[in-house]
């Protein structure tokens, strides 16, 4: 379904350019100047944008997706989603898209922005990942797509679990704006970062697990490695299981906003799912790492502080759960299996 | 380590919508002759008079030969025939095991005569089956069986017990796993085979077990010198293991793993309502979001069985996430549900959720315990 291709690409690319070190320093507040190139260079933040076939379209979504799962496997310290969807919004929209990473706004469900005839954009988002460091903000607001720069914001900087930026902003502003693709607002914007939060998610959950049960293998307590008592085993293969029911998820998800099946349903089942397994996930993996896995020197707590995060952003589990919900409501007791079919 | 586990996607072909229609159709019929009240664990339910209809439709053994009475369907075809069947909650029991397990295991393994009498039997809906398995002694561990199969004049004597055995006493034949020769210390699964036992022969005694729910769906087989021709081993002499550990992949993934409790979440959606309070919708769509990946999972393991692919590690994940889940919607709805018995009248979701706390303990036990599986998981892992 991904183009392998891409995807080794990728996974070569984070291996080699995200060693603990660089993850240490960028959670240090040093941009990763580096990989941003490299990753800019190997065209990663236009998967989505260079795809579309018609303005606003989600072509592009399997090998964004692709990417993004190895970003998330290597914990990788960048707004590489939120470049992916600010560029694909550009392009939609016909606005010329600036050098570096860009970041969206807002990123939470109850925040919006307005534009008023003047042209003027007003509004506040919170927690908008890297708008400092980024080159423009993009907000969708009001069917148009407006690109500000981060000089014509108010920014209070702030991060996240994982030391990733995530900035409180306050525009009141003029910016350039066009009117966005036909189909796309804030709530599809909203949805596909969920998406983008599942699919890192998926990658480290990868990460995570390879991590565990190496460790398992390796660490040797009363005369054989700890992997070989049941009781450790028990808890892998519920790590397991989770993990692999997130990767069936957020590909089922990519697969629909490619055009596989219905987008709205297939988010929410993926980010609440991917969600809850995440902190379980995390739960166990540490349990099975012990006192080493809680120290800032071993290098599980890059991905496990991402998984954290993740799942928060773009929609805790119970919020997409209750939208789920409603509409299972909605169609009633004897539209619930249809429901389910229908997906 | 590489990936750990396949999970494939999958979209079912148009004629599985087709075919999902038609089963529809029918079941509501049925639903409006009221023949049957639902309940979607397969294994609470016994109506011949249903089997025999499903079998006039050719909807049992639909994936096998013609020449046997099959339908020459596809698997995934039977999946989604399986699902619809599940979740409208309609009594699949009688002809439960022969459809899944024992007829697959005679077409795959049998002989040209015992196919020819048996399935056609079994696709009309008139002929049901029971597994011989587990042991006083033999659970879990199920290579230490002791039921004993020893050659005599044209067949076998067999004797010992066999215990848990679903519907034995409502099926006609019992596929039991003996002992034809004893293992060795290098290996504990040789030696074992499977037989068609007809469950009318002399010296064979069916006891009933009530189980805590005041049913009675287990039993007691206890064989006292039974007479099994020859011609009713399956397969060669001492592939008994080999056989039974063939079909897990199909005893493990199907819907029938994570739908056993879906009657009460669709009566607790019913008592929500259309404005569900915030609990109510957070906990239905929690359900959802987990009921929709699994069945992905497991429709995912169906295309790859299609395909005759080795699916038993993801047949193991799927029913222990799927039973685990099963377990936790009646633990939930009691939570979160409004509750509260009308006097006069049947109460659907209060009946359902009595039956999924009482019955949770047998979906993590039966068809392998979850601890079996996670052991299995943790196989595939590199742990073992």
């Amino acid at each position: 379904m991904t183009d392998t291709l891409v995807q080794d690409s990728a996974r070569r690319l984070f291996a080699d350019l995200v060693p603990p070190a660089v993850v240490n320093a960028a959670e240090a507040g040093t941009w990763p100047v580096e990989l941003w190139d490299a990753v800019a260079e190997a065209g990663f933040p236009d998967a989505l944008a260079a795809s579309a076939e018609t303005p606003g379209d989600l072509a592009g979504m399997a090998d964004a997706a692709a990417i993004l799962r190895e970003a998330g496997r290597h914990a990788a310290p960048l707004p590489l989603a939120e470049s992916m969807l600010a560029r694909w919004l550009l392009a939609g929209a016909g606005i010329a898209a600036p050098e570096g990473p860009l970041t969206i706004a807002p990123v939470e469900r109850r925040e919006a922005f307005t534009l008023r005839r003047d042209g003027r954009l007003s509004g506040k988002a919170t927690g908008v990942p890297w708008a400092a460091q980024s080159a423009g903000i993009v907000i969708v607001a009001d069917g148009l797509v407006a690109l500000i720069p981060p000089q014509a914001a108010d920014i209070r900087a702030g991060e996240s679990l994982a030391g990733d930026p995530r900035d409180d902003i306050s525009v009141d502003a003029v910016g350039a704006a066009k009117p966005a693709a036909a189909g796309v607002d804030a709530a599809l914007v909203y949805r596909l970062g969920a998406l983008t939060r599942a699919v890192l998610i998926a990658g480290a959950l990868d990460a995570v697990l390879k991590l565990t049960v190496q460790y398992a293998n390796d660490r040797v307590q009363f005369g054989r490695p700890i992997g070989k008592f049941q009781a450790i085993q028990q808890q892998l293969a519920i790590l397991a299981e989770n993990v692999a029911a997130s990767g069936v998820v957020a590909d089922a998800a990519v697969a629909a906003a490619a055009g596989q099946g219905d987008l709205a349903f297939a988010v929410a089942v993926a980010k609440s799912r991917c969600g809850e397994a995440a902190g379980k996930v995390a739960e166990i993996a540490h349990q099975v790492h012990g006192a080493i896995g809680f120290t800032h020197e071993h290098r599980l707590h890059h991905l496990t502080r991402r998984l954290w995060s993740w799942r928060d952003e773009f929609g805790v589990e119970s919020e997409w759960s209750i939208e789920l919900g409603r509409l299972a409501a909605s169609k009633g007791g004897d539209g619930l299996w249809p429901l389910l079919t229908a997906w | 380590m590489g990936e750990v586990f396949r999970f494939d996607p999958l979209s079912l072909p148009p004629e599985c919508e087709i075919l999902r229609r038609e089963v529809r159709a029918f079941l509501a019929e049925e639903r409006a002759a009221g023949a049957w009240g639902p309940s979607s664990d397969f294994a609470q339910s016994h109506s011949p008079e249903f089997s025999r209809r499903l079998g006039k439709r050719g909807w049992i053994g639909m994936t096998w030969p013609r020449k046997y009475g099959g339908q020459e369907r596809s698997f995934l075809e039977r999946y989604v025939v399986t699902e619809e069947l599940l979740a409208a909650g309609a009594p699949v029991g009688a002809h439960w095991v022969a459809d899944r397990q024992s007829g697959p295991l005679i077409l795959r393994f049998g002989t040209e005569s015992q196919r020819q009498e048996i399935l056609p039997r079994i696709v009309s809906g008139e002929c049901y089956f029971c597994i011989g398995m587990s042991e006083p002694d033999s659970g879990s561990d199920l290579a230490s069986i002791r039921t004993k199969a020893t050659p005599v004049a044209g067949g076998f004597a067999i004797s010992g017990r066999k215990i848990w055995t679903s519907s034995a006493h409502k099926a006609h034949y019992m596929i039991a796993l003996c002992r034809t020769s004893p293992a060795t210390d290098k290996d504990r699964h040789q030696g074992l085979s499977q037989l068609v036992v007809d469950l009318k022969t002399p010296g064979l005694a069916i006891r009933p077990i009530k189980n805590l729910a005041g049913a009675q769906h287990f039993n007691e087989v206890v064989f006292d010198d039974v007479f099994v021709p020859s011609e009713r081993m399956i397969g060669q002499p001492g592939d008994g293991w080999k056989q039974v550990t063939s079909e897990l992949g199909y005893e493990r993934s199907g819907p029938e793993r994570f739908l056993s409790t879906f009657r009460l979440l669709a009566e607790f959606v019913r008592r929500a309502g259309p404005d569900p309070d915030e609990r109510e919708a957070e906990a239905i769509g929690r359900f959802v979001a987990h009921l929709a990946t699994l069945r992905r999972m497991s429709l995912s393991v169906a295309g790859m069985l299609q395909k005759g692919e080795m699916v038993n590690l993801e047949a193991a994940v799927v029913k222990d996430l799927g039973t685990n889940l099963e377990r936790e919607i009646p633990e939930i709805v009691r939570l979160v549900a409004k509750r509260g018995r009308s006097p006069n009248r049947a109460d659907l979701m209060e009946e359902a959720l009595a039956a999924g706390v009482l019955n949770a303990p047998s979906y993590t036990i039966r068809g392998g315990t979850r601890e079996i599986l996670r052991g299995i998981v943790a196989r595939g892992l590199g742990l073992r």
